[in-house]
Formats: C-alpha cells, structure tokens, sequence
C-alpha cells in the first residue's frame, strides 16, 4: 500500500502521513464500539441490560453522547499539580500505545511501517506508556494517584519480562522481528499457525503472554493501578474531561494492540484459518480485527468475571510462575529446533 | 450464678464499696458500686472463677439529672452463662471514673463514647478524644441540661 | 513554611511518624469504606503500620432524639435509619426491649410474622454483605446476582407493609399490617427458589481461586481478642465462637426451631480469617431459610393488634435487651422514669464495637488487605455513628 500511495500523490511525506493516520481510523470507531461493547458484555453477564436508550437500538450512541459530554466537561486540574506534567502525561500514555501500532500488520497490504525490527520495535514503544503514568501519578500530587502509578510502573516493567520472553519462543521459531514476515510463514490452514508448532511449548508461551498482556494493559484481574476499590481511580483520579478520555482510549487501544500482537504471532494475524478460502488483503483484514476482537472480548470476559489480585500476589505471578515457565518454553524450542 | 449470689460474692469481697444491690421486684438485677473502685471491682468479675465475664455487652452513661451522671456497665459471661449489671454514679463536678478498656478492650470507644456525650472523663483511658462529635464541639449534647447552640463556629445553625 | 517542613508529622493519636511512613486517609469518600467511614492509614509503602478509625460522619443524634419523642411508638423509624439494610432486625430490637420494659406477651401469630421478617431481613442484609464484598475485592458480577436475589425481599417486604427499605413494620405490642393475602406462598416460592441461587454464589465468588486468595489468612482475628474486643454475630462467629443470641439468649420465639449456628472452621486458611467471616455470612442464608420454612409451616391464625397498648407509659425501670441482628448483638438500654418518652436509649450497635476491632487486626498488613478486612466485618455506618 505504500508504494501506489507514494505514486498516487507523488509526494512521499503526504503519503507516509496518510499511512500513519489509518490506525488512527481504526482505533476511535474501535474504542467507541468497545467501550460500548464492554458495556454490554457485563451488563448481560450481570444479568442485566444496559445502556437500551441513546440511538435507538441497544444504545449504541451511548459511548459518542458519552464522549460529546467528555469534550464539553471543564478540564479541572488540582491547583497544587505540576502543571506541565499533568497536561502532557495523557499524551504521552496515548502515543505510547498509538505508536504501537506503526509496526502491526492489518492485512498483507497494509502494514504502517514494514521494518525490519518490528517486534522489537512494537514491545519497546508500548513501555512509553510507564512514564506517563508515572507523570500522571506523580503529576497529580495526590497520594492515592501516586499509589496507583508506582504500582503502574512497577507492574508494567515486571511483566513486559515474562511477555518478552514468551514472544521470543516465537521468535526463535520465525527467525525474524518483522511482524509482516511473520505472518506470512503462518500462511495455509491453521495448522501453520504458530501456536501450534513445537507444541507444547509455544501453546504455554501463548498463554504466558497473553496472562501477562493483561497484567501489561492493567486489565482485571491484574487492574491494580486503577483498583476502584482500594485506590478510587489509581494514576487518573486528577483527570477530567477530554484528558480523562484519552486514558480511556488509550486503555482501550492498549487492550486491541496486545491483542493484535498476540493474534499476528501466535494465531496467522491476517491469514485465513481455511488457507485460501477467503484469502488476499481485504479478507485479511477481516480475519486481523476479528482476531484481535475476540481477544479483546475474552479481557472483558476475564474483567466480569475475576476478582483481583493482591499487589504482592501480582508479583508472585510474574517472578515466580510466569517468567521461569517462559524460560522452560524457551528452552523446550531450542532444544527442539536443535535436534 | 444467680444475681444473688453474685452480689453475695461481691459484698464480701469488696464490702463498702457495694454501695446498693438491687435483685428482688426489678426487671434486670443491678448492682452499685462506688466509683473509684470499678476497675478492681472490673478486673475481679473478668478474672474470678465463679464469675468470668469476659464479654462486656454494653456500656452507657447516663445523667440522672440533679447534678449526678452515671455509668451503667452490662456484663455476660459466655463460659458462665450469667448476667449482670453494674452500676456507679459521680458528681457533674468531678465525674470522673476509672477506666475499664484495660480489662475490656471493647470498653474503649464505649468509653470515648460517653466521654463524648456526657463528659465523664475515664481516668486512664489510653486514648480519650471525642467519638462521634466534632474534636471543637461546644459542651456534652446528652446531658439533660444541654442547650443546642445558636451558633457553631461563628456559623448559624439553621433551625 | 520551613517549620512546616521540619516539625515532626503526627497522627491524630499523638505519635510522630518516621521518615519513611505516611499517612493516607482512606474516605470519608472512598468507595470501599461502606459509606463515610474515615481511615487514618499510617504506612510504609504498601503496608500498613496502624489504622485509626474516626466515625461520626454520619451520626444523626439518634439517642437525642429518642429523648425527645412524644411516645415510644415514635422511636421505631428512628431505629430503621440506623442500620438502612437491616431494618426490621433494628426494630425487633428496640420493640422487644420496650415490650419487656412493659410486661406484655404478644400474640403467637405475630411473633411468627416477627420471626419471618427477621430472616428474611437476614437473608437480605447478608446477601448485601457478600455483594459489596466480591466489589471489595474486585469481583463485580456476583453483587449484582445478590441484588437481584435480594429484590425479591424487598418486593416480599413492600407488599407487606409498603416500604422496601424503611419499614416501621414491628410495633410495640404487634406489627402495623397482617400478612397480606398469598404472602405465604410467595415466601415459600421464595425459598425454592433461592436455596439453589447458594450454590450459584459459591461457585462463582466463595470457592474462586483468586477470591480465596485474598482472603484467606487475611484480618485473622483469634477467637480471644474477638470475646475481648466484644465484636459479634458473624465476627464473632468467623472466629470459631459458637454463640448465636438466637440460641444462646433466646428471644421471641426462636427456641421453637431447629437449626445451626455456623462457624468459621478455617477451612481454606486460618480460623477467624476474611474468608472465614464471609462464609458464615453465606451459610447462615440457608439456616435462615430453614427457620423461614418452619415458621411458614406453624404459623397460627390470629388477631395481630389485640396487644398494641392504646398508650405506651411503662413504670419507672430499665432494661437491657439483646438480639441477635444480622451484624451482631443488637443491645438496648431502655430506661423510663414513668412518663410517656424514654429517659435514655442507649442503642448498643454491632456494628460500632466490631469496627473498634479494626487497627487491632489490620497492623502488617497490606492497603489493599485493609479493604478486604473492612468489607469482612460488614459495617453499616448508619449504625456505627448512629
């Protein structure tokens, strides 16, 4: 797709621009449909309907009235805030997670930016997201906010260990970082795909990384920076209005982008499970977000479901269960590919 | 035991300090005692053998009225099975009652409790501020000569 | 300033702070206080080194105002508005205190109907108790399972007397409506149909991993300290105590059935511990439901306002009475001095003793288990601060 947009519009800064916008077109709707969606899934599996009015059917403007009065609210910030700190932190949780995206594949035409240290690339930027939280927090000057980022931080750089160690399973297999690489060594039936090569290991390696994706993206049962119970909001307790929003968005891109990534290297990103059968670019499409989709509704699922962990217990998960099973999934490829 | 011989153990054991023992054509058996010996007289009703009350039900102050404020103390024994009250009375001039949260931990906010609504300090109560009022509350609203304030804090209370 | 920056912190008991510690307050507003509780937390990052509740936010002079009051019929919704989720335990309470202040028996069709109030109630303030703790510890679906469950109380409750949350239902001497008709069928369906719905929450919440985990040797309050520090009802039972007012005191008529007090055994941790309290919370639902089903069974026919006394003027006395409400002992200090107001009531609440537990076993442990512990004694604020 980027070589006919360079030719198309014969300026190359113009069309990189446009290459970098389309996530963007994917990830408002998205966000707005997963707010809404998430709403949706509790509510029925809370016995219960929620939100029935806005729009007509099933409420579905429920989440665009939501942001429209998002964007009206005043922007009220703490008087004894670090001002700068508290504007820009939200931004930076945002790019974090939207630059993620640069590197992911949606379809064998379409990819942001096809480089070479994609993974890399994609596991590296998503840390970004630390230090805003940690401004955010630190920003706020509010105990209670500054609990939840520290607990944020110390969370989120404890389980990128065990993620970055089970994509590496793969890694090894694939012998590259580039994601659109990647996904086309898994094209055929789904046999190909990786999840079920060397299996056991890489199956266990999925399940560390997607348990740790969790933890990364804060969701329950690992969503202690935010706990309402204990911490009220955790890091964005200060934050109203459309900075308030951008968290949002920003967790619920975070939540799709951990999913993508676990859908293109385990589960054939964007080929299709029947080989050809529905194949080619715009079907990929298809099979990208709805992967990445059921990865999304199966975090809502776990958040309706599960109660949380204890911070203590959140590290017993990462230090002592989750990262020496990588290293044993790890080890069982090596040694597998070496024989 | 009975309240009866609860009282009889008690009247040996602490004499004068019994000042009243009501058992007979009352609903609930009392028993009074002078006010600087509740704590002993607490501490031989925890740990005696016949006795054992361990659990201290309730404890209320109370204003009587004409310059007396008192404190009622009801008492169970879960071992025992028995109950009993205690009572004891002081002056609005010097109220001022041993403590009992040293024998009863529960006895501690009851306590702070009372002080706060009657203003019976409990002399060597480890930690007596106000329970339920604000620390800056003008006077002891339960007593029966207690006169709401106009004003509180510079402010006017609306009724 | 620069003495502000030197002069040692201290907390509101008077003990200064080392440098590494901190005080956080937990509420008035705070979502898992259960209401407007206040906590002072002292800590050293996550743990906790002491707690200092401070209660009074929500306190509504409710021994004032019973001085105050022309009768003593005119206490009984005051009593409501203490313990909001509890109600009808409020009332029996403070009923059966000025019903012995008095000297009158009341009609067995009424205790009966007293009875079925009352656990129901029961059933109703602890499926509360469970909910808002599984929202406690993160898990939000199974409150609103409970809630629905408990809807269906309430609706039992509103065709009763009219009101779903505030009753003024149990009057001195009688109740103010009978039965209304078909109620015993509804109650009975009731139960058929919520005996199952225990098992539902068991396998959603109690037995959860996680769930266990973070309450199982969490807040373990030994049965000693707990007699010591008076705390009771599931509390006290949570701890291993086998003492129920229900049986042990017995009031009204609940000597006529047969049930069982339940125990924390310690059965996934330590005897006494979070998990513990919150399933004798879950267990003594289904011996509610036994008593229920009993009295739907025996209850006579009857007039229900013969012993309503025209005027309520007991003589001069007092009296102490004790019941079993769904925190705890429910105590009242009723004195009269022969006119037709009390002189004093003194309102003894479950759940104002078993906060004052609190610091006692939350020290060393951690922010997030001080939720937890908070949620396991199951504090109404409307009667701690009364």
């Amino acid at each position: 797709m980027e070589q006919p947009l360079k030719d198309l519009l014969s300026n190359d800064v113009l069309a990189y621009v446009i290459m970098a916008f389309i996530p963007l077109l994917w990830i408002v709707p998205y966000a707005l449909f997963a707010v809404w969606l998430e709403r949706k899934v509790s509510a029925h599996m809370q016995d219960r309907l929620g939100p029935m009015r806005v729009g007509g059917w099933h409420g579905w403007a429920q989440t665009i009235a939501d942001i429209l009065k998002l964007v009206q609210k005043e922007d009220i910030v703490p008087s004894a805030a670090d001002k700068k700190l508290h504007f820009l932190s939200p931004w930076v949780v945002f790019i974090g997670s939207y630059a993620a995206f640069a590197a992911i594949p949606f379809s064998s035409a379409y990819v942001g930016s096809n480089i070479n240290l994609g993974l890399f690339y994609v596991i590296a930027v998503s840390t970004l997201v630390v230090v805003g939280i940690l401004m955010a927090g630190w920003s706020s000057n509010n105990k209670w906010s500054l609990f939840g980022a520290m607990r944020s931080a110390a969370q989120i750089v404890s389980y990128e260990i065990p993620t970055a160690l089970a994509l590496l399973a793969v890694v090894m297999i694939a012998g590259t970082l580039n994601l659109q690489e990647i996904n086309q060594q898994q094209t055929g039936w789904f046999w190909h795909w990786y999840i079920f090569k060397k299996f056991p290991f890489v199956f266990v390696a999925f399940i560390i990384y997607f348990v740790a994706s969790l933890a990364e993206t804060n969701r329950t049962p690992f969503d202690l920076p935010e706990a309402e119970s204990e911490l009220v909001a955790g890091y964005h307790t200060e934050y109203s209005g459309m900075k308030f929003a951008l968290f949002f968005l920003a967790e619920y891109a975070n939540m799709f982008a951990v999913s993508a990534i676990g859908a293109t290297l385990f589960l054939g990103g964007w080929n299709s499970p029947f080989g050809d059968f529905l194949g080619g670019p715009i079907w990929g499409v298809f099979w990208f977000l709805s992967k990445g989709m059921f990865f999304v509704v199966v975090q809502m699922w776990l958040r309706w479901t599960l109660p949380r962990l204890r911070v203590d217990q959140l590290m017993y998960v990462s230090w002592k269960v989750l990262t020496p099973w990588a290293f044993v999934c790890i080890l069982g490829v090596g040694f597998w590919m070496m024989m | 035991m009975s309240p009866q011989e609860i009282s009889e153990k008690l009247q040996s054991q602490f004499g004068a300090a019994i000042l009243e023992a009501k058992i007979e054509g009352i609903i609930q058996p009392y028993i009074k005692v002078a006010s600087v010996n509740v704590n002993d007289l607490a501490l031989f009703l925890r740990d005696d053998a016949d006795m054992q009350f361990d659990y201290l039900m309730c404890l209320s102050g109370i204003d009587y009225g004409k310059n007396v404020l008192g404190v009622v103390y009801h008492l169970s024994s879960m071992t025992k099975r028995h109950k009993i009250t205690v009572k004891t009375d002081v002056p609005v001039e010097k109220a001022e009652v041993p403590s009992v949260a040293d024998v009863w931990p529960t006895a501690n906010w009851h306590e702070r409790e009372a002080y706060d609504m009657y203003g019976i300090v409990f002399t060597g109560h480890p930690d007596l501020r106000r329970m339920l009022l604000p620390d800056d509350y003008p006077g002891h609203p339960l007593r029966k000569d207690f006169k709401v304030p106009e004003f509180y804090q510079g402010m006017k209370v609306p009724y | 300033m620069s003495d502000l920056l030197t002069a040692p912190v201290k907390t509101s008991t008077g003990r200064s702070l080392r440098s590494e510690e901190m005080i956080i307050n937990m509420g008035p507003q705070h979502p898992s206080t259960h209401g407007v509780l206040r906590l002072e937390l002292v800590v050293d990052g996550e743990i906790v080194v002491d707690v200092i509740p401070h209660i009074g936010y929500l306190h509504r002079c409710f021994e004032k105002h019973s001085e105050h009051m022309t009768n003593y019929q005119q206490v009984i919704p005051y009593c409501d508005r203490m313990d909001y989720v509890a109600a009808m335990n409020m009332e029996m309470g403070y009923v059966v205190a000025v019903e012995k202040l008095l000297g009158i028996q009341v009609p067995e069709r009424v205790e009966y109907i007293r009875v079925i109030m009352n656990e129901l109630q029961r059933i109703a303030s602890h499926l509360i108790a469970a909910g808002t703790y599984g929202l406690d510890v993160g898990a939000f679906t199974p409150f609103l399972y409970m809630f629905r469950d408990r809807e269906r109380i309430l609706d039992l409750f509103e065709t009763t007397c009219g009101a779903r949350l505030l009753y003024n239902y149990i009057w001195v001497g009688g109740l103010s409506h009978d039965l209304p008709p078909g109620f015993i069928d509804k109650a009975k369906a009731f139960c058929n149909y919520f005996r199952p719905k225990i098992k539902e929450y068991n396998d959603l919440l109690t037995f959860n991993e996680i769930f266990i985990k973070r309450t199982a040797n969490v807040g373990v309050l030994p049965a000693d300290v707990a007699i010591a520090y008076g705390c009771s009802g599931p509390m006290l039972r949570g701890s291993g105590v086998d003492w129920d007012l229900r049986r042990d005191d017995p009031y009204s008529i609940y000597d006529r059935f047969s049930w069982e007090v339940q125990i924390g055994k310690g059965e996934v941790g330590t005897a006494g511990d979070c998990w513990d309290r919150y399933m004798v919370r879950i267990r003594e639902m289904e011996q509610s439901l036994n008593i229920i089903e009993q009295a739907l069974a025996q209850i006579p026919e009857g007039d229900i306002a013969s012993a309503i006394p025209r005027r309520i003027r007991p003589n001069a006395g007092e009296v102490y009475v004790r019941t079993e409400s769904a925190r705890g002992e429910l105590g009242f200090y009723v004195v009269s001095d022969g006119s037709a107001t009390p002189y004093r009531v003194k309102a003894r609440s479950p759940s104002f003793v078993n906060l004052s537990v609190l610091p006692e076993i939350c020290r060393g442990s951690m922010i997030a288990d001080v939720v937890a512990i908070t949620g396991s004694t199951d504090i109404v604020l409307g009667e701690v601060d009364r």
